[in-house]
This record gives C-alpha cells, sequence and structure tokens, in this order.
C-alpha cells in the first residue's frame, strides 16, 4: 500500500535504506547527519538488522565493507569530518569492488566547520578523496522524496556495480520535513551471487568494462580480498604493470561505460533557453522561482538539475552549451562542481558560478539577479 | 497561493512540534504542498526558537520563508528576533501574557500589522490544565484567525503526532484555543 508521511530528509533516507534492504547500519553520529543515524538504531532491530555505533568514522566504514562481504546491503552516514576519516577505507571499497552506501549530510567546511549549517563543500572529496585513480558514483537529491528515492538509487546502483556509491545531501535537505510518498513496487537490484564451480575460482575474472558475482564470506568459496593490485584470482601482484593497468582500467571503465545507463538529469524549458541554470542538489530549488520571473519578463531561461553528480553528465552540458549563450551554475561552496561545467562546455557558453558560502541557501532572487546581469 | 507562516518562542513551549502540526495537517490532510523548517544550532536551547512552514496548492519550489504572512510568537524575545521581516498588513498572532506590547506598538502601527491576541499559555494552564499544550492551543487560534489549514485536517495532525493517550486533552486544547478569537 501506498503511505504518506510528513517527515525530515534524514528519516527518508533511512527509509529508503530499509526499503533497499540495507540491513547493516555502522557509524558515528555527526551533526547535521545524525538524524540518520538515530532512525537506523530505531528501525533495523525491527528489520533482523543490526545497528552499531563505532569508535570513529574510519572503523565505520571498515565494517560496512566487512558487513559488504558478509552478503549484508550495509550504510553509514556522516558528514564532512568523517567523510575525510572514511577515505582510506573508501578506496580499499573501490579496489576491492565492495557494494557499500555512504551518505554525507554536507556543512560548511573546512574542518569542523560550521556543525549546523548547510554547504556543498564535498563535491569534489567524493570525486577525488581517496588516492589514485577511480571513478565514483554520487546522487545529490533536491527534496525529502529524492532523498529517499536516491537512497534506495544509491544502493542499486552499489549492487549492480560493485561499488561504493555516495549520497550528497546538505543540511537543508536533511533536515527539512516535506511529504513522503512511499510506494508499493519499489524496485530493488540485489548482487548476483557466484555458483559453484568445479577447479579452479577466479573472483576477479571479469570483462573489460563489467563486474563478476560476489560471493559472501561462508558462501564455501576461498577468496583473498586485498587493496593490494590483484589479479583474476585475487592473488596480490604488485609488479606487473599490466595486471595493473587491466585491474585499474576495469575499475573506472565499468563506471564510466555505463554513463548512459548510470547519469541522471532533469531539464526544464532548455530547448529554446539563452541561459540555463545547471544545479545539483538543494540550489536546485531556488531555481523554479528565479526561472519563472525570468520568463515573465520574457528572457529564456531554462534549467538542467545534475541528479548525478558523479559520473558527470558530460554530454548532456556539452548540448545545453551549443544551444544557449550563457550557464548559470549556483553552488554552495566557492566553486566546484562549475569547473565540471565550464569542462564539459568545450567553452561554447560562458560560465558563471554564483558561489555562496556560511551556510544559507541562496536566495530565487540572488539567481535571477544573475539573469538579469547577463541580460544586460 | 504561497503562504509562509512562522511560529517563535523559547526553547521547550513546543513550537517546533507546532509547525510540524501544521505542516504536517496541510501536507497530508488537507491535500496542499507544506515544507517545514526550523531553527537548528546551539542557540534552539534555551533561547529563542523558531519554526517556519511554507503552504501551497502548487510545487514548493524554495523551502524556506523569506517574509512571513503569519506571525505567531510565544515569547518577547522572540518576538523582537523575528518580527523584522513580517508583511506589512501580516497577521501577528502574540500571546500577550508572554509580550511586552508596549515594544511593538510603533511597529504594529507603521506596517500595519493585524494584531490578535490569544493567551495561550494562561488557557492552557487554567482551562485545560496541562501548561505544555500552550502550543495547541496556540494552533486553535491559529487555524481560527488565518485558515491555514483546516480545522479537520489540524484535528488530524494532532491525534497523528501527540503520544497515545494524550489524545483528547490535546483535541481540547485546539478546541480552547480555536474559541479565543
Amino acid at each position: 500500500m501506498v503511505e504518506e508521511r510528513f517527515v525530515q530528509g534524514n528519516e527518508a533516507c533511512a527509509l529508503g535504506a530499509i526499503a533497499a534492504n540495507c540491513r547493516f547500519f555502522a557509524g558515528y553520529p555527526i551533526t547535521p547527519s545524525t538524524e540518520i543515524a538515530e532512525q537506523m538504531s530505531i528501525l533495523l532491530p525491527k528489520y533482523g538488522g543490526s545497528f552499531v555505533q563505532m569508535e570513529d568514522e574510519i572503523a565505520s566504514a571498515g565494517a560496512i565493507i566487512g558487513a559488504s562481504w558478509s552478503g549484508m546491503k550495509a550504510m553509514t552516514a556522516t558528514s564532512g569530518p568523517g567523510i575525510s576519516l572514511m577515505q582510506e577505507n573508501i578506496g580499499y571499497g573501490f579496489i576491492t569492488e565492495t557494494p557499500i552506501v555512504i551518505i554525507n549530510v554536507q556543512r560548511g567546511s573546512p574542518s569542523t566547520g560550521q556543525p549546523t549549517m548547510s554547504a556543498q563543500a564535498d563535491m569534489m572529496q567524493v570525486r577525488w578523496g581517496s588516492h589514485g585513480d577511480y571513478e565514483p558514483i554520487a546522487l545529490a537529491p533536491s527534496s525529502v522524496q529524492e532523498f529517499f528515492d536516491f537512497t534506495i538509487k544509491a544502493f542499486n546502483l552499489a549492487e549492480e556495480y560493485r561499488v561504493p556509491v555516495t549520497v550528497l545531501a546538505d543540511e537543508v535537505v536533511g533536515h527539512m520535513r516535506e511529504k513522503l510518498i512511499i510506494p508499493d513496487d519499489i524496485e530493488i537490484v540485489t548482487r548476483k551471487r557466484p555458483e559453484k564451480v568445479d577447479g579452479q575460482y577466479l573472483p576477479f575474472d571479469a570483462p573489460c568494462d563489467g563486474t563478476t558475482p560476489m560471493p559472501a564470506f561462508g558462501d564455501g568459496f576461498n577468496i583473498h580480498v586485498t587493496g593490494l593490485t590483484h589479479d583474476e584470482r585475487g592473488y596480490p601482484d604488485t609488479n606487473d604493470p599490466d595486471t595493473h593497468t587491466k585491474l585499474v582500467e576495469r575499475l573506472c571503465n565499468k563506471v564510466l561505460m555505463h554513463r548512459k545507463d548510470i547519469c541522471s538529469v532533469k531539464k526544464e524549458n532548455c530547448d529554446d533557453a539563452d541561459i540555463v541554470i545547471v544545479s545539483c542538489g538543494s540550489p536546485y530549488r531556488s531555481v523554479g522561482a528565479a526561472m519563472k520571473k525570468a520568463r515573465e519578463e520574457g528572457i529564456k531561461v531554462g534549467s538542467l538539475k545534475i541528479d548525478t553528480p558523479w559520473p558527470f553528465p558530460e554530454e548532456e552540458i556539452a548540448e545545453i552549451a551549443k544551444t544557449a549563450s550563457d550557464i548559470i551554475v549556483p553552488e554552495m561552496n566557492l566553486g566546484q562542481i562549475v569547473h565540471e561545467v565550464e569542462r564539459a562546455a568545450h567553452g561554447e557558453a560562458n560560465v558563471h558560478l554564483i558561489g555562496k558560502i556560511g551556510g544559507i541557501l541562496h536566495k530565487p532572487d540572488e539567481i535571477y539577479d544573475k539573469i538579469k546581469e547577463i541580460n544586460g | 497561493m504561497r503562504t509562509e507562516v512562522r511560529i517563535a518562542g523559547f526553547g521547550g513551549q513546543g513550537v517546533i512540534m507546532a509547525g510540524v502540526i501544521i505542516g504536517k495537517a496541510a501536507s497530508l490532510f488537507d491535500n496542499k504542498n507544506a515544507v517545514q523548517t526550523q531553527s537548528y544550532g546551539p542557540e534552539a536551547r534555551g533561547g529563542a526558537s523558531r519554526t517556519e512552514v511554507v503552504i501551497d496548492d502548487d510545487e514548493i519550489d524554495y523551502p524556506k520563508v523569506t517574509s512571513p504572512d503569519i506571525l505567531v510568537a510565544m515569547s518577547h524575545e522572540a518576538l523582537i528576533k523575528y518580527m523584522g521581516d513580517l508583511k506589512d498588513e501580516g497577521v501577528l498572532i502574540i500571546d500577550p501574557d508572554m509580550i511586552v506590547e508596549e515594544e511593538i506598538v510603533d511597529f504594529v502601527n507603521e506596517h500595519k500589522i493585524k494584531l490578535y491576541r490569544a493567551p495561550a499559555t494562561k488557557t492552557a494552564t487554567e482551562d485545560v490544565g496541562l501548561r505544555i499544550v500552550a502550543n495547541i492551543v496556540m494552533i486553535g487560534a491559529i487555524v481560527k484567525v488565518t485558515e491555514v489549514v483546516s480545522v479537520d485536517a489540524a484535528k488530524q495532525a494532532i491525534l497523528d503526532s501527540v503520544p497515545k493517550g494524550t489524545e483528547d486533552k490535546n483535541i481540547q486544547a485546539f478546541e480552547a484555543g480555536y474559541a479565543l478569537l
């Protein structure tokens, strides 16, 4: 039965995780993500799952990787300072191809910064925070409903591609209350488990853009899970350039070559637009009123909302850059996603940043004023 | 039409709960759209506390209140802190026993504010016999004056939000508040 509730974004996230069959949460509560840990500690025991409050975020990321290798869908939730501590284990998650979901409810940074204030400070940290070459997947919700939907989608993508997936929320979307509709037909993806084989089992013998079925500890397979460069058997092979190239290129390709299936954007009024506002997460909520006001004055303004900052929707941005003269990027930082937009636009449109820090969401008029300034 | 409501008081009066109930009433029981937000941070403890609700028949883009149509004040400190951006000719509902009215006379006159007095704390204490339901009394007064949500929706949202066993007292509080104005 379809259920309607009036809840905070953080609560919707926890409900989404439960709906996606997440049955393990390890975390260290931190503002402004704390309600997620609180809700998971209430919900998980009711569903036969486990909640562990860890000693820190390093251990939290380690615990969910271990739980995932035990066959569980596992999640943690944190904010900037915790995300920084998790980076080493997140890299381990990439090279060991471990499906995990990390919720980052962003706050003012760097360091402990502004615990109770909103920001999009970690857009690039999700992309490059752990050392090495890898291709992350991240989703950025702009409403309570999306926080629920994107959490489910994060689990589905993690399970399908065997990668850590991050939900990049922020304090605004984490704490606002709105109507949440919980549908009764939710699509859930669960990782494939390998069949028993005669002879040698090759746990990482995957096509160049793919991954392999993932066994759980206790399934009876002998498997070595290591952060070292490994061959298709899973054995460390750290001196052979070909082994390393093949592994790391595959880890990237399995996301990049499926960009079309993973990337999601929402376009409004883009067809005839001279100016397109490209937003991601909460700042999208300030776009609609600015666009409407400008359209009423005959200024052709469109909106492109990025649901998936990673992998970056390059083709979609390139396409609007060909038809629009100007692109406006409102961000709750001093300029992160704007660099990706500039790169993808290939100089075909002028790209303008509205960078805002301090903790307060852009007001619609701040975007409208920039539209007027560009329109002359 | 977009309506912006701000309810302010001191931490412990249940102003945030009042905002959640009004948002829930509009969103789940009046079939409108609503977004509720609240002041959040160390200053919320004991000091001025604030909740804001945006209600609209259409989808709500911008989730925050910029200039409220309706301001409800349950403490003087919160009133002074949060009344500045109330719309001209806007509605101001105060708990007169908690407010020093002389200090806002100029503001009310200058901005043609429609001022209503709802003694929610006194009514909760003396008529309902339970001081902590002052926030629910105030919801009754808000609904009567502004019709921002329907009476039925408000009652359903109250029943959906209060602890089991306290339903009768809370509905009594709502009705006492509704009768005040």
